[in-house]
């Protein structure tokens, strides 16, 4: 019986603890998906990209696809997409090597979501782009080499 | 404060698909003004869309997204007349929510 209610007031408080944070708006109840990764996005290089997203080594894939042209004129405006057949896929990202933060922008898939989505990125020169993609838990990787003609970074 | 979000859902044999169009400054926090001083960084972090109120996805941007993001994605289901919310919060605290009905 005492047991019990120790179970009873641990977890009472931990709601309460969770409903003052919502209501001090540190979690903003419909962002909770999506806490921003500040260590990620402020990463340099692609090595500490990964390793802030917890991907470590990813594996080349041929099932994963960055969309993209060949050449981009305006390097403030490229249309970038990624996309894959592999199963489970719950999260993907944008990065570009030669940005000065390489993570662009990330991706989380819930169940029933196709693994295809479409944005515009900005790239400060030519560089390669990578698509990452975390299906089954595990990460996988695709690259494009996009040349940009026009740096859309301030240039 | 900021423009609606163009939203544009549309359902063709079971899967609906989404794009979006925002009105954002996107600023990278590089930029120089005529004066020579810093343009402070001034973008969207955290996006996210649901079907009536089940979340389809969730997107963490950085500087490095087009100014006026766009942003496109499938999902399974959706029926005609049914909403789909998108919102998104900024690096300065601003937010935006707005709907569309699946064509």
């Amino acid at each position: 019986m005492n047991n019990q209610r120790r179970t009873v007031l641990k977890s009472g408080s931990g709601a309460a603890l969770l409903g003052i944070l919502a209501a001090a708006g540190i979690i903003a109840p419909n962002m909770a998906l999506a806490d921003w990764n500040k260590a990620a996005f402020d990463a340099k290089s692609m090595a500490d990209t990964l390793k802030a997203l917890g991907a470590g080594t990813p594996t080349d894939s041929k099932d994963v696809q960055v969309t993209g042209p060949d050449i981009a004129e305006n390097g403030a405006v490229v249309p970038v997409g990624v996309t894959s057949t592999l199963p489970n896929v719950t999260m993907m990202a944008i990065l570009i090597e030669k940005n000065p933060n390489a993570l662009a922008a990330s991706f989380t898939l819930p169940e029933g979501t196709e693994a295809n989505v479409q944005t515009r990125v900005k790239m400060g020169q030519t560089s390669n782009v990578y698509a990452l993609v975390k299906s089954d838990g595990k990460f996988f990787m695709a690259t494009k080499e996009i040349k940009v003609t026009l740096g859309g970074c301030g240039g | 404060m900021s423009n609606p979000m163009k939203i544009r859902v549309s359902n063709k044999d079971g899967v609906t698909e989404v794009k979006v169009l925002i009105s954002h400054e996107m600023e990278t926090g590089q930029r120089k003004d005529a004066s020579g001083a810093l343009v402070p960084a001034w973008f969207i972090t955290e996006l996210s869309a649901k079907h009536n109120d089940r979340v389809v996805l969730g997107a963490e941007f950085g500087t490095a997204v087009s100014k006026n993001p766009y942003l496109a994605f499938r999902f399974k289901g959706g029926a005609k007349g049914d909403k789909v919310t998108v919102s998104w919060k900024d690096n300065k605290g601003g937010t935006r929510t707005d709907e569309a009905a699946i064509a």
